[in-house]
C-alpha cells in the first residue's frame, strides 16, 4: 500500500509541475493554469501572454505558474500555495476556479486576484473575460460566403451562454449574406477529446455540411475537415498548422494586453477590483488572418473587423428575432444588453435545432 | 447508402482502440489480476507511439514503441501488485496518475506537430465496391489487427493447454499453485500482455485516428475498455460485440444530434455506462454458467513455500 501512495504522490507531483525563478524585491506573479501549457489553446494563450508579460515587464516582476491543476477543491490549495509563495497578483484563468478564488482571496485582503471568465468579484478579486460572439459573427460571414451546400457545422462543448451566444452571432451574420443558411450543431458534452471532436466532425460533414466551426478546444476536427477537403475556423489558438488550406480564421485569445495593463496597475499601486468584459476594440482577442478564401469575402471580414472595434457594428443589435418567431426585448437600447448576452439560453431565428434543457 | 458507410466507418475508427485495449485487460483479468491502469498505460503508449513515429517517420515503429511502452508500465503494475503483493485497485489507480503526469512529460516535445495518419487498405476492385468495399477491404492496419487479436485470444484461452492454465489461476490460484503452476509467472505475462495491448490502443490515437499528440488525448477511453470487459462477462465473443455496440452509440449520437431528433445528447452519451451496469445486474442474477468474473479477481496470491 505504503509503495502505491508512494507511486501516487510521483504521479501528482508530474501532474503538477512548479516553476519559479529567484530573486527579492520584485512583485511576485502567480498564475494557474487548467492544462498543460502544451495544450495548443486554451491554457497555451495564457503561457503566451505570461511570455509576453515577462518580456515587457521582466526586470520589475518575476511569475510563476502551477499548470494542470483541476478545477475544484485542489485549486484552492493551488492558489493559497502561491499566496504563501509571497505572490502578490494571481492570475486563476478558467471559469472553475471561480469559487476557490473567491475563498481564498477573502482569506488574504491584502493580496490580489484576478480571474477569467467568471462573475463572483470581491475587493481585492477581478474578473475579465472577452466577447468572443463579436469575432463569430466574422466567422458567421466566411462561413456563409464559403459554403456550397449551404449548410455550417458546428461543434458546441456545453450549451452555456458563451457558446450559445456563439451560435446565434454565426447564424445572424450568416443569414445576412445567405437567409436560408443552415446550421447543424453537435454538443460532444466536453471541452477536450480529440477522438470525439474529429467524430463530431465526420458526422457533420457526411451529413453534408462544408464550413466546420467548433467551440471546443483541439485541432482534431480542423484535420478531419482538411482530410476530406472541407474548410474549418480554429479556436483559441492558430491552428493553420493542422490545416493549411483549411483554416479560415481563429479566435485568438490574447490576453498579454490586459495582463501587461494589470501588473503595471499593480506595480503603481493604481490596482482595484474591476470587471472587465472586452472585446476587439481592446485587443482581448484578435483575428488570426483570413486565409483559404477569395479577396472579396476577406473584404467582407476586414470590414466587419474594423465596423465592429469601432463600435459601428453590434452583432446582437435590435431587434433580434427568437427562434419561436418573436422580437428578444431589447434591453440594451440599440443592441441587446450585455446582460442579456452574457446570460443567453435561447436560440435565434432560422436555427433547426432544440437547445438541450429548454 | 453512402451515409451508411460513413457512419459504419466511423463506428470502426471508434470501436478498434476499445477492442484492443479490452482485450488486454480481459486476458489480466481472467488470468485473476485487476488492472485499473489501463488509461495510463494507454495514454503513455499514445505519447511513446507518436514520438516513435515522429522521430522514425514509420508508423509501424510507432505501434511498437507504443507497445514497449505500455508493457513496461504494466511491469510496473506486476513488481508491485504481484511481486510486493500490493492491492490491486490501489496500484492500478496510481499507474493511471503515473501514466497521466508521464506521458505529459515524454509528449511535451512534440506537442503541436502532425503526423501522416497510417495507410489505409486499397485493393483495385474489391475496395471500390459500393457499400461494403471500404468497410471490409478499406482500413487501416490496427482494424484487422485487432479483430486477428480477439480471435487469437479466444483460441488461446478455450482451445490451448497455456489458455486453460491461465484461466485456472484466475478462477483459482491456490489449486493452481499446488498443481504446480507457477501463478505469480503466468499472471505477469498476463498483465504485460495487458500492458502491451493498452500501449498499442494508446498509439493506435494519434498515428490513426488524431494524428497528433496532446496529453491527455485517450480522454478516458481505458475506463471505458475496462467498463467493456465486464459488459461482456469476460468472454472474447460478447467483448467484439460490446466495443462495436459502445462505438456505435457514441457516433450514432452524434449523428442523431446533426439530424435533429429530440433525444438529450448527455443521455445517449451515457449508454454505454447504463447498457454496463444493466449488465453487472443480469450477471448477478444469473450465476450460472461459466460467464460469471474470475473467482480469484482481484485477490493478493502470496504463494506458500
Amino acid at each position: 500500500m505504503r509503495k502505491s501512495l508512494v507511486a501516487l504522490a510521483a504521479g501528482l507531483l508530474l501532474a503538477g509541475s512548479v516553476s519559479a525563478a529567484s530573486a527579492a524585491d520584485k512583485l511576485k506573479v502567480g498564475f494557474i493554469y487548467l492544462g498543460p501549457i502544451g495544450d495548443l489553446g486554451w491554457t497555451y494563450q495564457h503561457e503566451l501572454a505570461r511570455q509576453a508579460l515577462v518580456k515587457e515587464l521582466g526586470d520589475k516582476i518575476e511569475t510563476t505558474y502551477l499548470e494542470n491543476v483541476p478545477e475544484g477543491p485542489d485549486a484552492e490549495r493551488a492558489i493559497e500555495q502561491l499566496v504563501r509563495a509571497g505572490n502578490k497578483l494571481i492570475f486563476t484563468t478558467s471559469f472553475g476556479y471561480m469559487d476557490p478564488t473567491l475563498k481564498v482571496a477573502k482569506k488574504y485582503p491584502n493580496v490580489h486576484f484576478e480571474h477569467a471568465t467568471g462573475y463572483k468579484r470581491n475587493a481585492n478579486m477581478s474578473t475579465y473575460s472577452s466577447k468572443w460572439y463579436q469575432g463569430r459573427y466574422i466567422q458567421g460571414l466566411i462561413a456563409a460566403k464559403m459554403s456550397k451546400s449551404g449548410v455550417l457545422g458546428y461543434i458546441g462543448s456545453f450549451p452555456i451562454p458563451e457558446v450559445v451566444s456563439g451560435i446565434n452571432a454565426t447564424m445572424i451574420a450568416a443569414q445576412t449574406i445567405n437567409p436560408n443558411i443552415k446550421v447543424k450543431i453537435i454538443w460532444a458534452n466536453t471541452w477536450f477529446d480529440p477522438g470525439k471532436e474529429a467524430d463530431a466532425a465526420k458526422a457533420l460533414i457526411d451529413q453534408g455540411a462544408d464550413v466546420i466551426m467548433q467551440h471546443t478546444d483541439s485541432p482534431a476536427a480542423m484535420q478531419i475537415a482538411s482530410e476530406r477537403g472541407k474548410l474549418a475556423f480554429g479556436q483559441d489558438s492558430e491552428m493553420i498548422k493542422f490545416g493549411p488550406k483549411t483554416q479560415l480564421t481563429s479566435i485568438l485569445d490574447t490576453w498579454a494586453p490586459y495582463y501587461i495593463e494589470r501588473v503595471k496597475a499593480e506595480l503603481d499601486g493604481t490596482w482595484k477590483s474591476e470587471d472587465t468584459w472586452g472585446g476587439l476594440d481592446s485587443h482581448m482577442f484578435a483575428m488570426a488572418p483570413y486565409t483559404n478564401m477569395p479577396d472579396d469575402v476577406k473584404k467582407i471580414a476586414e470590414d466587419a473587423q474594423a465596423a465592429i472595434t469601432a463600435g459601428k457594428l453590434h452583432p446582437f443589435k435590435c431587434p433580434v428575432i427568437g427562434q419561436d418567431g418573436k422580437e428578444i426585448e431589447c434591453k440594451g437600447g440599440a443592441n441587446l444588453a450585455d446582460g442579456q448576452i452574457l446570460g443567453m439560453n435561447f436560440y435565434v431565428k432560422g436555427i433547426d435545432d432544440k437547445l438541450p434543457g429548454k | 447508402m453512402e451515409l451508411v458507410e460513413a457512419i459504419v466507418l466511423s463506428v470502426l475508427a471508434a470501436s478498434t482502440p476499445l477492442l484492443i485495449a479490452a482485450t488486454g485487460e480481459l486476458v489480466t483479468e481472467r488470468s485473476g489480476v485487476l488492472n485499473l491502469g489501463v488509461e495510463g498505460m494507454m495514454i503513455v503508449g499514445a505519447a511513446c507511439g507518436f514520438g516513435g513515429a515522429w522521430l522514425t517517420g514509420s508508423i509501424f515503429i510507432g505501434a511498437l514503441f507504443g507497445i514497449v511502452a505500455g508493457t513496461l508500465m504494466s511491469l510496473i503494475f506486476a513488481l508491485m501488485a504481484l511481486g510486493l503483493a500490493v492491492n490491486q485497485v490501489a496500484t492500478g489507480l496510481a499507474l493511471t496518475i503515473l501514466g497521466v503526469g508521464l506521458s505529459g512529460l515524454i509528449g511535451a516535445g512534440f506537442v503541436g506537430e502532425r503526423l501522416t495518419p497510417a495507410a489505409q487498405l486499397y485493393i483495385p476492385g474489391l475496395t471500390d465496391i459500393p457499400l461494403i468495399g471500404r468497410v471490409l477491404f478499406g482500413e487501416d492496419a490496427f482494424v484487422y489487427f485487432s479483430i486477428a487479436l480477439i480471435i487469437g485470444v479466444w483460441w488461446f484461452l478455450y482451445r490451448t493447454r497455456a489458455g486453460l492454465i491461465l484461466r485456472a489461476c484466475g478462477d483459482n490460484h491456490v489449486s493452481a499453485h499446488a498443481l504446480g503452476y507457477p501463478v505469480l509467472r503466468i499472471r505477469t505475462f498476463a498483465v504485460m500482455f495487458g500492458g502491451a495491448c493498452a500501449g498499442l490502443a494508446g498509439a493506435y490515437l494519434p498515428l490513426a485516428y488524431t494524428p497528433f499528440f496532446i496529453p491527455g488525448m485517450t480522454a478516458g477511453r481505458g475506463w471505458i475498455a475496462l467498463a467493456l470487459v465486464v459488459f461482456a462477462s469476460w468472454r472474447p465473443g460478447r467483448l467484439v460485440v460490446g466495443a462495436y455496440l459502445f462505438g456505435a452509440v457514441t457516433i450514432l449520437q452524434l449523428h442523431a444530434q446533426g439530424w435533429g431528433v429530440g433525444i438529450p445528447s448527455q443521455f445517449m452519451s451515457a449508454l454505454p455506462y447504463l447498457a454496463t451496469v444493466i449488465v453487472l445486474v443480469l450477471l448477478s442474477r444469473a450465476r450460472t454458467g461459466g460467464s460469471t468474473a474470475p473467482a480469484a479477481l482481484g485477490t493478493v496470491f502470496v504463494p506458500d513455500r
